[in-house]
């Protein structure tokens, strides 16, 4: 056992240098998905596009073969990677397309498609958007995966610093009640009493929104993981087949699909040889209807030779822990009120780390702490602890 | 800790409050995931609490 001082002193230097190292990105973190709880209003904004037609409810849906047709009209010279259906608007789908089968997914472009007339609406480029910008930032401060992996590893050390900050809040408390903000002292004692409570009231939602951020940095390796696993599972008896020169009907193979997980409705389709199946596959993602459901997917593979099913299998944990933990890191759960509430949270965890940061500085020059503790001693015990 | 330093808090004291709006906080993460409606709405005001008690607590006067 050691001793109550020593264990604080080794937290307290633990949530010193963890903060110390992630507070600059997690306020670029904090700054950058502000925005990005609004993406879709800030799009709508600033960006209007070609609208649906209007239909009324209960319209028949165009063929999903004719919406292929008519992108890939839009769009000579490219292939279909993925068919995606819009969760916001059951008016429009998205055909996202590439140089070829092998090209890398992260240069795909989106063709809008009329959900009901089958008709391209428009080819947004989203790459110079403000909210594309924020979220190039925010996910990877455009570095690719390293980025990724690193802003994963700054959320690490956030989650660190929350916990250690949890345990040399005790001490900076002993002899002050729950929610004490000593306003008639130096901006040292007000910040600290700020920081102390803004801290602690926060600590479940930005340990849950820091460590869903975590997992999310993770996605391509999850992705990886289960392409080479389950997905090769599946697939092992067809895994020398080459692309089908003919493909089999998306419609049909989509049809085949929700036959076979009935109670689902289908999300994307990937393309034989796309990322997310094998080469000779559709593979048709498809969803529940509740909040939780809704956001877990299943994968159902269709021979794109035959029009067959393959096979359909729940995600592994390691997926479905990677889709439940964006809804808890996004915040778009719970209609537009929880939108604010997670900007409000957002806004108060700057005020957090500005005040650590604050906090640190002021601490690291004792000469101009000196003359406000000799004044008054007990500051200075109050932000040493 | 000790018996002797009776005008500091416990740590039970210390935690008690926090630990009350952390359990609500979570409830709150986790209502919204499980239902519309009036899970939403448990969701809004757990998670919005926290942000109320900074508002009302930075008013206060102090003791």
């Amino acid at each position: 056992m050691i001793g109550y001082g020593k264990a604080i002193r080794r937290w307290s230097w633990i949530h010193k240098w963890s903060s110390i190292i992630c507070t600059v990105f997690m306020l670029m973190l904090c700054i950058t998905g502000l925005p990005l709880i609004f993406h879709h209003e800030i799009d709508d904004l600033l960006h209007e596009g070609v609208p649906a037609a209007q239909v009324p409810p209960g319209s028949p849906k165009a063929d999903l073969d004719l919406i292929i047709r008519n992108a890939l009209a839009r769009a000579p010279e490219q292939v279909p990677h993925f068919l995606a259906w819009d969760r916001d608007d059951p008016n429009t789908l998205f055909v996202a397309v590439g140089s070829s089968i092998t090209a890398d997914p992260a240069d795909n472009r989106f063709l809008r498609m009329d959900a009901h007339t089958g008709a391209f609406l428009d080819l947004p480029d989203v790459t110079g958007r403000f909210t594309y910008i924020m979220l190039k930032l925010h996910t990877e401060m455009y570095a690719g995966l390293p980025g990724k992996l690193f802003l994963g590893f700054m959320g690490i050390l956030f989650c660190i610093a929350i916990v250690s900050g949890i345990v040399v809040y005790a001490p900076s408390m002993r002899k002050l009640r729950f929610g004490a903000y000593r306003r008639d002292r130096p901006r040292i004692v007000r910040w600290l009493d700020v920081h102390n409570l803004a801290g602690i009231l926060l600590v479940a939602w930005t340990l849950v929104v820091g460590f869903t951020g975590v997992i999310n940095t993770w996605a391509d390796l999850v992705a990886k993981l289960w392409q080479y696993g389950q997905l090769a599972e599946m697939t092992a008896q067809y895994k020398d087949r080459e692309i089908p020169t003919k493909l089999s009907s998306v419609q049909s193979a989509v049809e085949v699909a929700e036959q076979a997980v009935p109670g689902m409705v289908p999300v994307f389709v990937a393309f034989p040889g796309s990322l997310f199946t094998s080469k000779s596959h559709y593979a048709v993602f498809l969803r529940g209807d509740t909040p939780v459901t809704s956001r877990l997917l299943k994968p159902a593979l269709v021979d794109a030779e035959t029009g067959q099913l393959t096979d359909t299998r729940d995600l592994p944990w390691y997926v479905s822990t990677l889709l439940l933990s964006q809804p808890l890191h996004f915040g778009d759960y719970g209609g537009m009120p929880l939108k604010i509430i997670w900007a409000i949270l957002d806004i108060l965890t700057i005020v957090i780390l500005w005040t650590g940061l604050y906090l640190w500085l002021r601490r690291r020059k004792p000469t101009t702490v000196a003359a406000p503790a000799a004044a008054r001693p007990i500051d200075q015990q109050a932000v040493s602890s | 800790m000790s018996v002797n330093r009776s005008r500091r808090q416990t740590l039970t004291k210390i935690f008690a409050w926090p630990l009350v709006i952390g359990v609500l906080s979570i409830t709150g993460l986790i209502a919204a995931l499980v239902g519309d409606g009036i899970w939403d709405r448990v969701s809004w005001a757990t998670l919005l609490l926290p942000s109320v008690l900074y508002v009302v607590f930075l008013l206060r006067p102090f003791r």
